[in-house]
């Protein structure tokens, strides 16, 4: 397992989380290229099914990083982001995943540094876990009658 | 006299009246329910017959009344509507006529997540004041339910019901009471009472409407065994009112003495309601203690019992 | 609207077992609103089976098709297009989509993935709360728009029982006692004589008890 590399997706809010990645980034400081960020108007944006697709399509480990609690540029994007993934984590679980992948943190913008030990972090634990197994192709096929 | 029933010759006559009760034990021994009964027997005008209280399976209510009857004491049966539609209901009534039973406490029924049984499908296709019509309704119109004449014998029953004075809304417990009386009920049972200043209250609103005279008032009464039961009914029985001063009068006392102290109070509680107006009688709620009643009535100056068979 | 909850995974799991592609339905009525079975819970459930499926080495295909209800026949139809290799469907709709679609599809099985539970209102975003048990014969003028039978635990017509507490039924503490809640309201209508009419039993045969109920409109026809 010495060569597993992980991957992760951080769902990060454009407002603090991905500020904050931005910040790390000017700052030079380096965190595990593991770490796919996608980048979302605000963290209560990131839906159950598109975690539980994550996992489908590849990724060993998800987070979801928002605001600092009082902080949403939606007021309260980030308190309904954390109780969805503590939804999402009961449903994973029942997906036979280990609900240790997923994570919910708040990250101010200016919090560059702590976004990057967070990262680090989550890649060795996930490291740790190792890797979900399983092919790739996710076919949804989405029809309305 | 409009029954057999030897509670209403007792109160034709004037008396002031006690029932006791007794509940049927889980399981088929009839020896349980002769012994507690033969406890009884001399200290109450009839005895209470809960049907499967709390929701527990218990030994069914009209045998327990049936193996009182044949021990000379005479039962009251009590009948909930949480087990049985109304064409049981209106049978098993028929029944107890036909085995002697000539009183009938018509209740709701705690409800089954009480119990042991929480998944059981309850019925309440009727609900205790319509039980009461309905029985009144066979006794003296002689009729179904369903509006169908019966035929040959319509049960006599002394229609008895309950009240809780200390339940929420208060602002209707005397309008609910008079909704029984309106129904037919003959005769009230109401919860134990240990905040005497409440139940006057209540009182004094159930004489405002004259309805005390109507119906026979029963107060409920129940000797404390220990403060932990105190405490325990101030705390966690819904529709009980238990005052602090109570509880912690038998904090007060040795916990050998606590029994005493109990059916002290009991005592001292009983000869209040007989001074209070509209006031018919005390229904005593020893539950397994029946041993206690005797002590109480004696206690109270109400031994012995008036014998009404010559009346009958 | 009618109020419905996912089954437990297991209980799923177990009736997917044997198949290995299957239609999995949801329905955009009722069940969309309270979040059970519409589009996206078709998704979540979807995502999760075959996760659960692909973690056991048993891989599980998953047609998604939410329908535009399916407690009409005509949407069912539109199914057929869909079922393609299709072992089984397993429908995201309350009772009555289900066994419409078992009515249909007589050539699979079809199996619920829900447990409809009632018929409710939405108190506030994630909190839904009985209100009707559609006895056929509402009642509704005289208990100030409240229901008797739905509200109060033991459906008493002439309530509240000794078991009545600061406005709580004694079977839940999160179940406000329903003749309470009539008697308030009566009482702020200057209604409260309307307390102490006697309710008549009901008559039951207008609900479940008279047998499966049917309603014919010889002018919809």
């Amino acid at each position: 397992m010495a060569d597993f590399e992980p991957r992760i997706v951080a769902y990060c809010c454009n407002y603090c989380a991905f500020a904050a990645a931005d910040l790390a980034g000017s700052m030079r400081l380096q965190y595990p290229t593991n770490v796919r960020i996608i980048r979302i108007p605000c963290s209560g944006r990131a839906e159950i099914k598109e975690i539980l697709e994550a996992f489908w399509n590849g990724a060993d480990g998800v987070l979801v990083v928002g605001c600092m609690e009082g902080d949403c540029h939606f007021i309260e994007g980030n308190f309904k982001a954390k109780r969805r993934v503590a939804r999402a984590r009961e449903l994973v679980k029942e997906a036979r995943i280990d609900p240790e992948r997923l994570e919910f943190h708040n990250n101010a913008a200016s919090m560059g540094p702590q976004l990057a030990q967070l990262f680090t972090e989550f890649t060795e634990k996930i490291r740790a876990i190792g890797p979900l197994n399983g092919d790739t192709n996710l076919e949804h096929v989405e029809v309305g009658a | 006299m409009i029954t057999k029933s030897n509670l209403e010759a007792v109160f034709e006559a004037g008396h002031f009246a006690i029932t006791g009760e007794c509940g049927p034990p889980r399981g088929c021994d009839p020896e349980i329910v002769k012994e507690k009964g033969s406890i009884l027997k001399g200290y109450v005008d009839a005895c209470n017959v809960t049907d499967n209280q709390t929701a527990m399976v218990r030994m069914s209510s009209v045998a327990a009344c049936k193996l009182l009857l044949d021990l000379g004491l005479e039962p009251v049966m009590q009948m909930v509507c949480r087990d049985r539609n109304r064409i049981a209901i209106q049978s098993d009534i028929l029944g107890a006529a036909a085995l002697g039973i000539h009183n009938l406490m018509c209740l709701s029924g705690d409800h089954q997540v009480f119990g042991d049984h929480p998944g059981a499908k309850n019925v309440y296709d009727i609900d205790s004041i319509q039980l009461v019509d309905v029985v009144r309704k066979m006794r003296d119109e002689e009729l179904f339910q369903g509006g169908k004449p019966i035929k040959k014998g319509a049960p006599k029953i002394f229609i008895g019901a309950a009240a809780n004075p200390f339940a929420d809304p208060f602002a209707i417990r005397v309008p609910r009471l008079a909704k029984k009386v309106a129904a037919g009920a003959n005769f009230i049972q109401t919860q134990c009472i240990f905040n005497l200043d409440r139940f006057g209250e209540w009182m004094e609103g159930v004489r405002k409407r004259g309805l005390h005279e109507k119906v026979k008032i029963m107060a409920g009464v129940t000797p404390m065994k220990s403060a932990r039961m105190a405490s325990y009914m101030a705390n966690n029985v819904a529709g009980m009112d238990v005052p602090k001063a109570m509880v912690d009068r038998m904090k007060s006392v040795e916990k050998e003495e606590m029994q005493a102290e109990g059916i002290k109070i009991a005592i001292e509680t009983i000869k209040q309601l007989k001074e209070m107006e509209g006031v018919s009688g005390v229904h005593i709620m020893a539950i397994e203690w029946e041993k206690a009643v005797p002590e109480m009535v004696k206690g109270a100056g109400l031994y012995p019992r008036p014998d009404m068979s010559g009346n009958a | 609207m009618i109020m419905a909850e996912r089954k437990p995974m297991a209980e799923l799991e177990a009736m997917l077992e044997p198949f290995a592609k299957i239609a999995l339905v949801g329905c955009k009525g009722c069940v969309t609103v309270c979040n059970a079975g519409g589009e996206k819970e078709v998704g979540i459930l979807s995502s999760q089976l075959k996760l659960s499926r692909r973690q056991q080495e048993k891989p599980l295909e998953i047609v998604e098709v939410t329908l535009e209800r399916q407690c009409d026949p005509e949407f069912i139809e539109m199914l057929d297009v869909h079922l393609d290799g299709c072992q089984a469907v397993m429908s995201m709709a309350c009772g009555v989509g289900v066994q419409l679609c078992a009515e249909k599809l007589t050539a699979m099985p079809v199996f619920p993935s829900l447990n409809t539970t009632f018929m409710g209102l939405t108190e506030q975003p994630g909190e839904y709360a009985e209100r009707c048990q559609g006895c056929g014969a509402c009642k509704l003028h005289l208990t100030g728009g409240i229901c008797p039978v739905t509200r109060c635990s033991k459906s008493l017509m002439n309530g509240p029982c000794g078991g009545s507490m600061k406005g709580v039924c004694e079977v839940r503490p999160d179940i406000p006692c329903g003749w309470q809640v009539i008697i308030d309201r009566l009482e702020e209508l200057g209604q409260l004589d309307n307390y102490e009419k006697i309710m008549d039993v009901n008559n039951w045969s207008t609900s479940r008890d008279g047998g499966p109920r049917r309603i014919v409109r010889e002018d919809l026809k």
